[in-house]
């Protein structure tokens, strides 16, 4: 039971991690209908500049960890923010309106672009930080183990939670989340309306990747290590998570990745940790066949 | 043939050429609406009229051909941008943001506004419209067609144009709604002095209601007239009204 509890806790942790991506997936999705396969390698470049930022702020001797973690979140956001709107200007917006492939293959592209560029100029091996935040509470001793929530954990849920609430309050009561809902429910009426679409897009990116950079700044605290390639395998993951929820749907995102990061825990501690990818993407194929549209995906009937 | 009115006209469409890929739309029209005018654009299916009042909107932009807004230029303008110059859009189909509320739906329509007058506005667009008043909370798609029309001319509104292009407000509406919308676009105009571009396949209520009018067969523009001088010719009766009437 306790056992359960303490991968309950690194699950949901997991799973937040996961949602932060999932949401840069789904709302690209939504607002252009592509999915943004270099989103996972923006998360990637946002746990390097988060890496970075640390390392400079411990040389230039900055020990208060709250303050620490708030400067490496902005400077993160912030970078990450840039390449996100780089890419999106660069790699997909000249190709609107082309053909539907074209755009999914630029990402692509983009998507080994950022890994190289990563490993050519921060080089391919392994990067460990020191953990920043230490420690924790015993929630439950007694029986076989103690259960522990970090303070990492505490940190990476909290942040999490509150970066979650301030995004949704922007998509559902600010002019610019209004544009963005209207550009995804009907991009040619949204202009009729005054709105400009491509700057839409382009904040969609923005927002998508600074979320990716605070999910990638928790994945460095809570592993400790990163590389070129952490992208690939969290970028998936998270795809997974927003497909498994209902692609488009901002809830659902949030939803599916936290039941992944659930089952790769559960399936890791209680059947084999080689194969819990298998079991992440096994669920994945069986909730399709059963729920084609996700979890809180809407089916494409709609009065008109 | 009544000529376009005196002075500088809201809107000049000169000679304009639209194209989708190979398919030619509209060939060569010319049109002009004189301010506090309503006009009419009647035409059968696919002749070209809601062509025209996207090409307007600058969404397909024309391949030849002039569009002068206010004594302005905006030929080849993005389509937000000629938005902003005072210009608003009920189109075919309606388009209401089918997961927006209503209000949501009428928010979308006043984006421009730096929102001092959003709550003045909304009283005035539930007054012209009483049902929405009702529907405010209620998402876009789950109207009925006649109230989801209600809400394209409502949402258009909130923007306070000066000029206003409507494109079939009657489709797939009963009698008494279309009455009742025709009356709404006639109370604006007079009390508001609202300029309107208006496409119809409903000939003769678009014909007594407008104070001019001009007819597209095929992309181009074959007659045009004061609403009364169109509905007294012979083959406008025959095509539009007896024959033709839906």
């Amino acid at each position: 039971m306790d056992y359960a509890l303490q991968q309950l806790v690194n699950g949901l942790t997991l799973g937040m991690i996961y949602g932060l991506i999932a949401l840069g997936y789904t709302m690209v999705y939504g607002i252009i209908g592509m999915i943004n396969f270099a989103h996972g390698d923006i998360f990637m470049v946002g746990a390097f500049t988060s890496l970075i930022g640390f390392l400079l702020l411990g040389m230039g001797g900055v020990t208060f960890v709250p303050l620490a973690l708030i400067l490496v979140l902005v400077l993160a956001m912030a970078f990450t923010s840039l390449y996100g709107f780089t890419v999106e200007r660069l790699a997909y917006r000249p190709l609107r309106g082309s053909f539907r492939l074209a755009p999914l293959i630029s990402a692509i592209g983009m998507s080994i672009f950022l890994q190289n560029f990563v490993q050519v100029t921060q080089d391919a091996r392994v990067k460990p930080l020191e953990p920043v935040i230490r420690g924790g509470v015993v929630l439950a001793t007694g029986g076989t183990i103690e259960v522990t929530l970090s303070y990492m954990q505490v940190a990476i849920i909290l942040t999490t939670l509150v970066v979650l609430a301030v995004f949704t309050l922007i998509i559902a009561r600010t002019p610019l989340g209004r544009a963005m809902r209207a550009c995804e429910q009907d991009r040619r009426m949204a202009a009729l309306l005054g709105i400009d679409t491509d700057r839409t897009i382009s904040l969609t990116f923005v927002i998508g990747a600074a979320l990716a950079a605070v999910a990638g700044m928790m994945y460095l605290l809570y592993y400790g290590v990163i590389d070129f390639f952490i992208g690939f395998v969290a970028g998936i993951k998270a795809f997974t998570a927003a497909v498994l929820g209902g692609i488009g749907s901002l809830p659902g995102a949030v939803l599916g990745a936290l039941l992944i990061g659930l089952i790769e825990t559960f399936w890791s501690a209680y059947f084999s940790v080689q194969y819990k990818d298998v079991a992440a993407f096994s669920i994945l194929a069986i909730a399709l066949i059963f729920l084609p549209s996700g979890i809180l995906g809407r089916n494409e009937i709609e009065k008109v | 043939m009544s000529a376009a009115p005196a002075g500088v006209p809201m809107l000049a469409v000169e000679d304009v050429t639209t194209a989708y890929g190979a398919i030619v739309a509209l060939r060569g029209v010319s049109l002009a609406v004189g301010r506090g005018e309503i006009v009419t654009l009647i035409g059968a299916n696919g002749a070209g009229k809601s062509t025209l009042m996207m090409t307007i909107c600058g969404d397909p932009a024309p391949r030849s051909g002039r569009i002068v807004y206010d004594g302005q230029d905006i030929t080849g303008w993005p389509t937000h941008h000629i938005m902003r110059q005072g210009l608003a859009h009920a189109p075919e189909g309606r388009r209401i943001f089918p997961r927006m509320t209503v209000l949501e739906n009428l928010r979308m329509g006043a984006e421009l506004m730096d929102g001092t007058h959003f709550d003045e506005d909304l009283e005035r667009v539930c007054t012209l419209f009483p049902r929405l008043k009702e529907r405010l909370s209620q998402r876009g798609g789950t109207l009925s067609g006649g109230e989801q029309q209600m809400l394209a001319i409502a949402r258009a509104l909130m923007s306070r144009p000066r000029l206003l292009l409507l494109d079939e407000p009657s489709l797939g509406l009963a009698p008494m709604v279309v009455r009742q919308i025709f009356a709404a676009i006639r109370d604006l105009n007079r009390q508001t002095g609202l300029t309107v571009l208006l496409v119809e396949q409903n000939a003769y209520h678009a014909l007594r209601l407008a104070h001019r009018g001009y007819v597209l067969v095929n992309g181009r523009i074959t007659m045009s007239g004061t609403g009364s001088e169109l509905l007294a010719r012979a083959e406008v009766r025959a095509a539009y009204l007896e024959g033709g009437r839906a």
